[in-house]
């Protein structure tokens, strides 16, 4: 093993110099046994995945069955090109959109990636492919974020969890976030150090983020926690590009993530029995999709 | 460490709506499959925790199901796989259980046809990824992701030696062992994880050892 958390992982990749990517790369081939270039091929093959969910997301009439869901990428993509004023940006409601895209995607039991996890599915694809297009990034690039994303979640899913059940919506949607905004910066040509506080940034703002999911399906919230997961993430990114730095170090923010998971009671960790999922309106939806004979 | 390879963390493709509800139970209910060794004529399910909360939103039977059918978790056919299993006279019961699990996303799973049954506990982990923590009432750990050689046999000195003597014999390397019992002198459950493929003549020849009840590669 090369790594064990983010401290480690910034240490090996500035000590030779290494991208965040590339140390991701090198214990895979070390680790898995398998060649550089099969590696690199799956995770190609993860990133053409994405790039068709947005696809269909963006373009085609998408609607989950409980009818919670769908439609509002569209829309977003739609008034971005249209209306004379964007409050919060082009390229952060371009993020947003094919976040949402993706998301609605899933909720409608559509293919996507599950990036660390299916809930949390819709930002590192917004997010690196709007990336992409603002920089101008190569195919090689998109492919490498993805692996500089998965050294990061590994650190997180190891040293803390990555499930909604287990630690709340902040292990899911927090860990896509601080990922994806690890991702980006090495996609804008930042540092492996830049990278790790953009980490800290980004999951800092989804502390104590609860899962509550109304009817207990990945729809609402999930989708509009995916979007602004996916604002957070490049502004975060900026942030560590400007030289901002966290107070409190990534792998500490991390350990803090998930003691505040394990301090969460199970209500509010994806079992549809608290938080949104527990309001009046919550729980009229939940009977309208399941009947009468919902127990809870 | 729980997660080792980046596909892990980015991956799997899967059908959605919940990698650790959908893809997960997808796994576990496939991997069960692979224990019993072919498609069981009867499930029954419980569920516990927040699978059994939230089990019919997330589409969590739907995959244990289509698991069972031998689905990945790709596989289109998973939003068809109630009606699948119907077809191909497969009887799934499911059951809700308020019991507390160690893991909140944990499911058994009864298997069975009219030559056999398997009892299988699988816990969700996040991400995807799944663990069989139970087999027939011993405790192990399986992934599902590396070959494995699973001996069932009594509870006796020698048991294990004589297992490792073949296996060296074949020039087969031990990954990983564990060695569970119900009870002193009862049976016991050898699992372990080899560097090589183990052939079916070192499987026979294991079978032939002294107080071994049955083999199984996975």
């Amino acid at each position: 093993m090369k790594f064990r958390n983010v401290a480690e992982l910034v240490e090996i990749a500035e000590t030779d110099g290494l991208k965040i990517s590339e140390v991701m790369i090198q214990q895979e081939v070390e680790l898995m046994n398998r060649p550089r270039e099969e590696i690199f091929a799956e995770m190609e093959r993860n990133l053409e995945v994405m790039e068709q969910a947005i696809q269909r997301g963006l373009t085609e009439d998408i609607h989950s069955r409980s009818g919670l869901t769908g439609g509002d990428a569209k829309k977003i993509q739609q008034y971005k090109q249209t209306s004379p004023v964007l409050l919060s940006g082009e390229t952060v409601l371009d993020a947003v959109s094919k976040a949402t895209a993706v998301s609605e995607v899933n909720a409608a039991m559509g293919t996507i990636v599950a990036t660390p996890t299916a809930g949390a599915c819709g930002i590192l694809p917004g997010t690196i492919f709007t990336a992409a297009e603002k920089l101008k990034s190569d195919r090689e690039t998109m492919v490498r974020a993805l692996f500089v994303a998965g050294a990061i979640g590994f650190c997180i899913a190891n040293n803390a969890c990555i499930s909604g059940a287990a630690g709340g919506c902040q292990a899911e949607v927090g860990s896509a976030t601080a990922m994806a905004a690890a991702a980006v910066v090495e996609m804008a040509g930042g540092t492996p150090s830049q990278s790790a506080e953009a980490v800290a940034i980004a999951l800092k703002n989804m502390l104590g983020l609860v899962c509550d999911p109304v009817a207990g399906l990945v729809e609402a919230p999930c989708v509009k926690r995916n979007a602004m997961g996916a604002a957070i993430a490049m502004v975060a990114a900026d942030m560590a590009m400007a030289g901002v730095k966290s107070v409190i170090p990534t792998d500490e923010v991390i350990e803090a993530m998930y003691k505040i998971g394990q301090s969460m009671p199970a209500a509010l960790r994806e079992t549809a029995l608290g938080g949104l999922a527990a309001t009046p309106t919550g729980r009229a939806l939940e009977r309208q999709i399941f009947g009468n004979d919902v127990k809870k | 460490m729980k997660y080792r390879t980046v596909f892990d963390i980015i991956g799997p493709i899967m059908i959605g709506p919940s990698s650790s509800h959908t893809a997960g139970a997808a796994r576990i209910g496939r991997t069960a499959r692979k224990i019993f060794g072919r498609q069981p004529k009867k499930a029954v399910i419980t569920l516990y925790g927040s699978f059994a909360k939230t089990y019919r939103g997330h589409g969590t039977d739907v995959a244990l199901v289509g698991g069972l059918l031998d689905f990945d978790t790709f596989d289109k056919r998973m939003v068809q796989s109630l009606d699948i299993a119907r077809e191909q006279g497969m009887e799934v019961i499911f059951q809700e259980s308020d019991d507390l699990t160690e893991h909140p996303n944990t499911a058994r799973l009864y298997l069975e046809d009219e030559k056999g049954n398997v009892e299988i506990v699988g816990v969700s982990i996040g991400g995807g990824k799944m663990e069989i923590i139970e087999l027939n009432g011993f405790g192990l750990k399986l992934t599902g992701n590396d070959p494995i050689l699973l001996v069932l046999h009594q509870d006796q000195f020698g048991a294990v030696a004589r297992v490792a003597t073949v296996l060296a014999k074949h020039e087969i390397n031990i990954a990983y062992m564990q060695v569970a019992r119900k009870s002193k002198g009862s049976q016991a459950l050898m699992s372990i994880e080899t560097d090589q493929s183990v052939e079916a003549d070192v499987q026979e020849e294991i079978r032939q050892l002294p107080g071994i009840l049955n083999v199984t590669v996975l």
